[in-house]
């Protein structure tokens, strides 16, 4: 990642007439069927909203209004702060963050044992991590939540072999969504930091070796410190759609677990029928986004300089 | 005294391939002791075992007396600068420097003075800050030195640490290597396939091919007493001449060429007349005359010829198969008077030729 650093002028100059024509393709594709939904949710969220669904081209602050405060910003009595929308908020963010560390820690281990691997067969591996994920994220959500079940597969064999006495009940707790989200999403993880330990030089490991540095300590102040662009990499892919993921929580999750992804999605296809109010939602759900994103950059920039 | 490191029967086997065997070395203390040999010969396998990063098949590793064959790399006190350097790339030059003083639980302040001084003995001063993207080649290669060095290891291992740079740096850090050896007074155990570099740092050399050690000496027993052809051939340039012996007198022998010429040589064991051989005969030990001198001399016709700036390198075809490289310097030499296919006589100096059985 050290030698990331190259600008377009080391570009070989012979393509740089036809370049622009080749990519023209791509710029309309992604300029109309990228930025085009995103802006139109932007001035969705500041219009009014038509009951079942669709919206009245009328501007209003109320959907943002109404996810913030609870007797409005623009009404006679002081606002005060609703916390029902922002509990769901830090909910999932904290969900997302527990789904991202459960993928790093089983993850990191296992693109760390692939990496490692003769090198005909990393891509087995690699195969077999990815053999899940030729099913529909639907189907495989449902089968987590038969697997987990209390009378599920998982709870009998605990029972049989008598490591429980009662069922353990996983079935709609945050665990569960956690287990879900892993479920849905470890290949992300598992891939970019595999290619990170994939270009890892073990020589590094012997040095901190030699130098008199222990196993946990090269794993720490080593290996760790150099794969790190990978790990970060990984744990954005992970962290970004687990946080509007709304499958995994309304099938495994409940009632309890209501996540902002499920939130939305009720406000376009559920009773709710809120377009402002789910555009607004998924308005801050980007900003935040954005945010950690923007951290990253500002992390990568510094480690290169 | 006892030896820095005394390596006695090492044997190391990777599955059926015997990498290594028959080892026995006594590397002394202040020592500039280098492992010279072709790739593939084993060199950086023994080098490694020391290390402790590859376990020994059998035989015994003692370090200043000590058996250290069950101590992993981060309890033996040797260090290693490896032959791509290998500097951390997230840590700058200071802190690499630094990284083995943390791990043995040094202060800050040790730390600091330390790092200072390693830093003023490789000639870094500037660089401290800088993350190893940073700097060029040869600084890196300083920084792996200095790395290697800050805990005052009794040993120092270093693989071929020198064949990255390019020829003027290397010559540069060959100079500059054994100065350091010199000034710190710790054990040199340097893995080269150059033999220059071999010859011109060396206290002594032991000279490796096919997993066994063939030779130990001083640069000068190698080069000028090889103990067989290989040694002869790999160890600067050489002509093996087929011969058999004529008379035995002590080590001194009469030696038959093919052609029926008569030789003196210096063999280097105890010979029989009759046994057949080769001679060997340094091409920078003989030299080309147009008229015929007296003493021993061999005839021959004129081939080609190799400028070598120094010295011309001449072909002298002395039957259909067997050509002699002669080396002339070009300070007195007046070579263009020699054309190809003149006829000339070549002299070889006085104890040049080494007869060689195998």
């Amino acid at each position: 990642m050290a030698a990331g650093t190259g600008s377009g002028s080391t570009v070989s100059a012979i393509f740089s007439p036809v370049r622009l024509w080749l990519l023209l393709p791509s710029w309309i594709v992604i300029g109309f069927f990228l930025l085009v939904p995103v802006l139109l949710m932007l001035t969705y969220s500041f219009l009014t909203k038509e009951f079942r669904g669709g919206v009245i081209w009328e501007f209003s602050l109320a959907s943002y209004d109404q996810f913030l405060f609870d007797r409005g910003l623009f009404g006679d009595e002081a606002p005060v702060v609703k916390w029902t929308y922002i509990n769901i908020f830090i909910r999932s963010i904290l969900q997302a963050i527990g789904a991202t560390i459960f993928c790093l820690l089983i993850g990191f281990p296992t693109a760390y044992f692939i990496a490692t691997r003769p090198i005909q067969s990393r891509t087995i591996w690699l195969f077999l991590i990815t053999v899940p994920y030729w099913v529909n994220l639907l189907i495989r959500t449902v089968s987590m939540k038969f697997l987990i079940r209390d009378s599920g597969p998982l709870n009998e064999l605990l029972l049989y072999i008598g490591l429980i006495d009662a069922p353990l009940h996983v079935i709609n707790t945050n665990f569960a969504v956690q287990l879900g989200l892993f479920y849905s999403y470890l290949p992300f993880m598992v891939l970019p930091i595999y290619a990170s330990v994939e270009r890892y030089n073990f020589t590094f490991s012997e040095v901190a070796s030699d130098l008199y540095a222990s196993k946990v300590t090269i794993l720490w102040e080593v290996i760790l410190p150099v794969v790190k662009p990978g790990i970060i990499a990984g744990s954005i892919l992970v962290f970004v759609p687990s946080l509007g993921a709304f499958l995994a929580p309304d099938l495994l999750g409940g009632a309890k677990t209501f996540m902002i992804g499920s939130l939305i999605e009720d406000q376009f296809k559920g009773n709710a029928g809120n377009w402002p109010f789910g555009a607004a939602a998924s308005m801050i759900l980007l900003s935040l986004v954005l945010v950690v994103l923007m951290f990253y950059v500002r992390a990568q920039n510094k480690d290169q300089t | 005294m006892t030896s820095a490191v005394s390596l006695h029967d090492v044997r190391k086997d990777f599955g059926s391939l015997t990498a290594l065997s028959d080892v026995t070395l006594e590397i002394e203390d202040n020592e500039f002791f280098t492992l010279l040999g072709p790739s593939g010969c084993g060199k950086t396998t023994l080098l490694r075992m020391i290390a402790g990063f590859e376990g020994a098949t059998a035989g015994t590793i003692r370090l200043f007396g000590d058996e250290i064959e069950h101590l992993p790399p981060n309890k033996r006190p040797v260090n290693t600068v490896f032959q791509n350097y290998a500097i951390f790339p997230h840590m700058n030059v200071a802190e690499n420097i630094g990284f083995s003083l943390r791990m043995l639980g040094w202060t800050k302040l040790e730390i600091q003075t330390r790092v200072d001084e390693m830093i003023e003995m490789v000639k870094l001063g500037a660089l401290v800050d800088r993350k190893p993207s940073q700097i060029s080649g040869g600084q890196q290669q300083r920084v792996a030195l200095a790395r290697a060095m800050a805990p005052r290891p009794k040993v120092l291992l270093l693989d071929e640490p020198l064949s990255a740079l390019d020829l003027k740096l290397r010559q540069e850090m060959r100079t500059e290597l054994k100065r350091l050896q010199r000034d710190t007074g710790i054990t040199f155990i340097f893995v080269t396939h150059d033999q220059e570099e071999a010859l011109s740092m060396s206290d002594r050399i032991a000279v490796m091919s096919d997993g066994k050690v063939q030779q130990i000496g001083t640069p000068f027993e190698i080069y000028e007493h090889p103990n067989n052809r290989f040694i002869a051939n790999f160890i600067g340039e050489t002509n093996m001449l087929p011969s058999t012996i004529d008379t035995v007198e002590g080590l001194n022998l009469v030696c038959q060429l093919e052609g029926g010429q008569m030789l003196d040589a210096l063999a280097n064991c105890d010979n029989i007349p009759g046994a057949t051989g080769v001679l060997s005969l340094r091409p920078e030990r003989l030299s080309i005359t147009k008229t015929e001198p007296t003493g021993k001399i061999l005839k021959g016709e004129l081939g080609d010829r190799v400028y070598l700036g120094t010295d011309t390198q001449f072909i002298v075809k002395l039957s259909a198969e067997l050509n002699l490289k002669v080396r002339m310097q070009n300070s007195f030499f007046q070579g263009a008077n020699y054309k190809t296919g003149d006829t000339v006589f070549v002299t070889i100096a006085d104890g040049a030729a080494r007869f060689l059985v195998d």
